[in-house]
C-alpha cells in the first residue's frame, strides 16, 4: 500500500503522530530518527508484554508469505502478533502452496491482501517486497528481500544497541565478515546513518561492502574505515557485529579455510576489547563466533534475538493502530 | 572530405549530431536501423571543433520517440537532435538526460524482482548523475552503469 496519510485516521501515539500508521516497512531508509526512537519507545513497553498477552489487535489478521524459509524470523513475527492478540495466517511452505503450480508473486499476493489486515513478506529476489506493497492495499512489511533489505531486523540491531547504551550516538560499531553479501549490512548501515557513529568494516578485501553501500556512507557523511584485520580495530568498538563468510562465496576451498581462520571470533581475538564491548550478531551461527565468547559479558546476541519480539509487537502495533 | 558530404540535406527527418565518436553504430543498433529502412547517412570521427572528434547521423523519414531519446541521452550524453523538415532545420535541441528511466532498460541483477518472468512489473531506474551517470534500480538498488546499459542495449537489438 502506498502510504498516504488521512487525517481522520491518524491516532495519537503518545501525544505526538504516529507516522507508521498504515505505512508499508519496506526500506530501513524509509524512516527518520524521531519514528525510529518512537518505535524503540514502544518496543521497550512491549517488553513488559513479551511473555504475556496483550488484546490490542483482536480481530486482526497478519498473512505470513514466506517464500524463502527463515525459521527465526517467521517465529518472531508470529509471536509477535499473537502476543498482540491477533491472528496469523501463513501460507506454507512454498512447495505446498500454489506457488508449486506456478501461480505469480502478484496473484499470490493480491489473495492474501484479501484475507489480511498486514501482510509479511520474506522473498529471495531484491525489490520483492516493494512489488508486493505496490499490489496490496494492506500495509506489507518486508522480513528480508534478497541481499539488501532486511529493515526489521536492523531496527532491532540498532534498538538493541539503543538498549545496551542507552543511546546509539556517539558508538564506535564495528562489521566483521560478510559485508558484501551479508542481507543485514546495508538496512543497518541505512538505519545507523541517522546517528552519529563511527563504523569499522572489517573484512577480506574480496568481501568488502559494495559500491552502492559506500556510496551511501559517503553520500551520509558516515565516519567510516575499512580494516582487513580485527586486531586494528578491536580496542575502540563498543559494538562488534559479526556476520558469517558463506563457503560458496569462494571458488578455492583452500582460500576459504584460510578466510574463516582470520575472521573468526575467538577468545583469543578479544584480546585488547573493551570490558564494555558487546558483540551481536544475527543468528543463526555456524562457527563464526567461537562457544567460549558466549560466556563473556560481551556476548549479546541472544538478547538480540530475544528481543526481535518486543521490537515486531511494537511495529505491528503502530502500523496496525492498536490501541490499549 | 568536402563539407558537402557532411551536410547534403535530407528531405524530412532526424539529424544526430554531436556523437561521441565510435558512439554512432551503437546509435543504430538503439534504433533498430539496419539499413534496409530507408536513407541513412553516417559520418564518423569528423573533426568538430568543440569535440575533438564526433560521429554524425541522419536518417530520411524517421523521428524519435522519448524513450530513443533518453536512450541516446544515456549512452551519448553531448548528442544534439536536429528534426529536419522540408529540407529546413525546423527544431533543434540538445538530449537530456532523464531522471528516471522505465521499462526500455533491464535491470542487470539477476536476483532483482523486475526480472522475474510472468509478473506485472516495470523496471525503473533513478538517472544519478555525475562525472559518469549510473541507472539505480529503484527495486533492488543495483547500479547500472553506462556500460552496461550500452552492451545490453547493443546485444538486444543486434
Ligand atoms: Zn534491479
Amino acid at each position: 500500500m502506498v502510504g498516504i496519510l488521512i487525517n481522520e485516521l491518524l491516532d495519537e501515539f503518545e501525544g505526538s503522530l504516529n507516522t507508521w500508521l498504515g505505512m508499508d516497512v519496506i526500506s530501513a531508509l524509509d524512516w527518520g530518527r524521531e519514528e525510529l526512537m518512537g518505535l524503540f519507545r514502544e518496543a521497550q513497553e512491549m517488553e513488559k508484554h513479551s511473555k504475556s498477552s496483550l488484546s490490542v489487535m483482536n480481530g486482526k489478521i497478519m498473512a505470513l508469505a514466506f517464500f524463502e524459509p527463515s525459521t527465526r524470523t517467521r517465529l518472531s513475527f508470529e509471536t509477535a502478533m499473537l502476543r498482540l492478540g491477533g491472528r496469523v495466517i501463513d501460507m506454507g511452505s512454498v512447495e505446498a502452496s500454489s506457488l508449486a503450480k506456478g501461480e505469480n508473486l502478484a496473484d499470490t499476493i493480491r489473495m492474501l491482501d484479501s484475507y489480511a489486515d498486514l501482510i509479511v513478506i520474506r522473498h529471495e529476489l531484491e525489490g520483492a517486497a516493494k512489488f508486493a506493497a505496490e499490489i496490496a492495499d494492506a500495509p506489507v512489511i518486508n522480513a528480508g528481500d534478497g541481499a539488501q533489505n532486511h529493515p526489521t531486523q536492523a531496527m532491532l540491531d540498532a534498538y538493541t544497541m539503543w538498549r545496551e547504551f542507552g543511546r546509539v550516538d556517539g558508538l564506535s560499531i564495528g562489521f566483521m565478515g560478510d559485508l558484501r553479501y551479508a542481507r543485514v549490512i546495508n538496512s543497518l548501515v541505512q538505519v545507523l546513518s541517522l546517528f552519529d557513529v563511527k563504523l569499522h568494516m572489517i573484512s577480506p578485501p574480496s568481501l568488502q561492502p559494495r559500491a552502492e553501500l559506500l556510496d551511501f556512507m559517503r553520500g551520509r557523511g558516515m565516519r567510516f574505515e575499512m580494516h582487513d584485520h580485527l586486531e586494528e580495530a578491536v580496542a575502540g568498538l563498543d559494538v562488534l557485529y559479526v556476520v558469517r563468510i558463506q563457503k560458496e562465496r569462494f571458488p578455492d576451498p583452500m582460500e576459504y579455510e584460510r578466510v574463516r581462520g582470520s575472521f573468526r571470533l575467538t577468545m583469543e581475538s578479544l584480546r585488547g576489547a573493551r570490558d564494555s564491548l558487546v558483540i551481536l550478531h544475527p543468528l543463526p551461527r555456524v562457527d563464526e563466533v567461537d562457544f567460549e565468547v558466549d560466556q563473556t559479558r560481551h556476548a549479546r546476541y541472544f538478547k538480540q534475538a530475544a528481543l526481535g519480539v518486543p521490537l515486531r509487537m511494537a511495529l505491528i502495533k503502530l502500523v496496525l493502530g492498536g490501541v490499549e | 572530405m568536402s563539407k558537402e558530404l557532411i551536410i547534403s540535406k535530407i528531405r524530412e527527418g532526424i539529424v544526430i549530431d554531436h556523437v561521441p565518436a565510435g558512439r554512432a553504430m551503437v546509435i543504430l543498433k538503439i534504433l533498430n536501423i539496419s539499413g534496409l529502412e530507408g536513407r541513412v547517412a553516417l559520418v564518423m570521427n569528423v573533426e568538430s571543433s568543440k569535440m575533438g572528434r564526433k560521429d554524425i547521423i541522419k536518417i530520411e523519414g524517421r523521428d524519435l520517440t522519448h524513450d530513443e531519446l533518453n536512450l541516446i541521452a544515456l549512452i551519448s550524453p553531448t548528442a544534439t537532435v536536429n528534426r529536419v523538415r522540408n529540407y529546413e532545420v525546423a527544431e533543434k535541441f540538445k538530449v537530456q538526460l532523464p531522471t528516471k528511466v522505465r521499462g526500455i532498460v533491464r535491470c542487470k541483477n539477476p536476483k532483482c524482482i523486475t526480472n522475474k518472468p510472468r509478473e506485472p512489473i516495470t523496471s525503473s531506474f533513478t538517472v544519478i548523475k555525475g562525472g559518469q551517470a549510473v541507472l539505480k534500480c529503484d527495486y533492488c538498488g543495483a547500479y547500472n552503469s553506462l556500460e552496461d546499459v550500452e552492451k545490453q542495449l547493443v546485444s538486444r537489438s543486434g
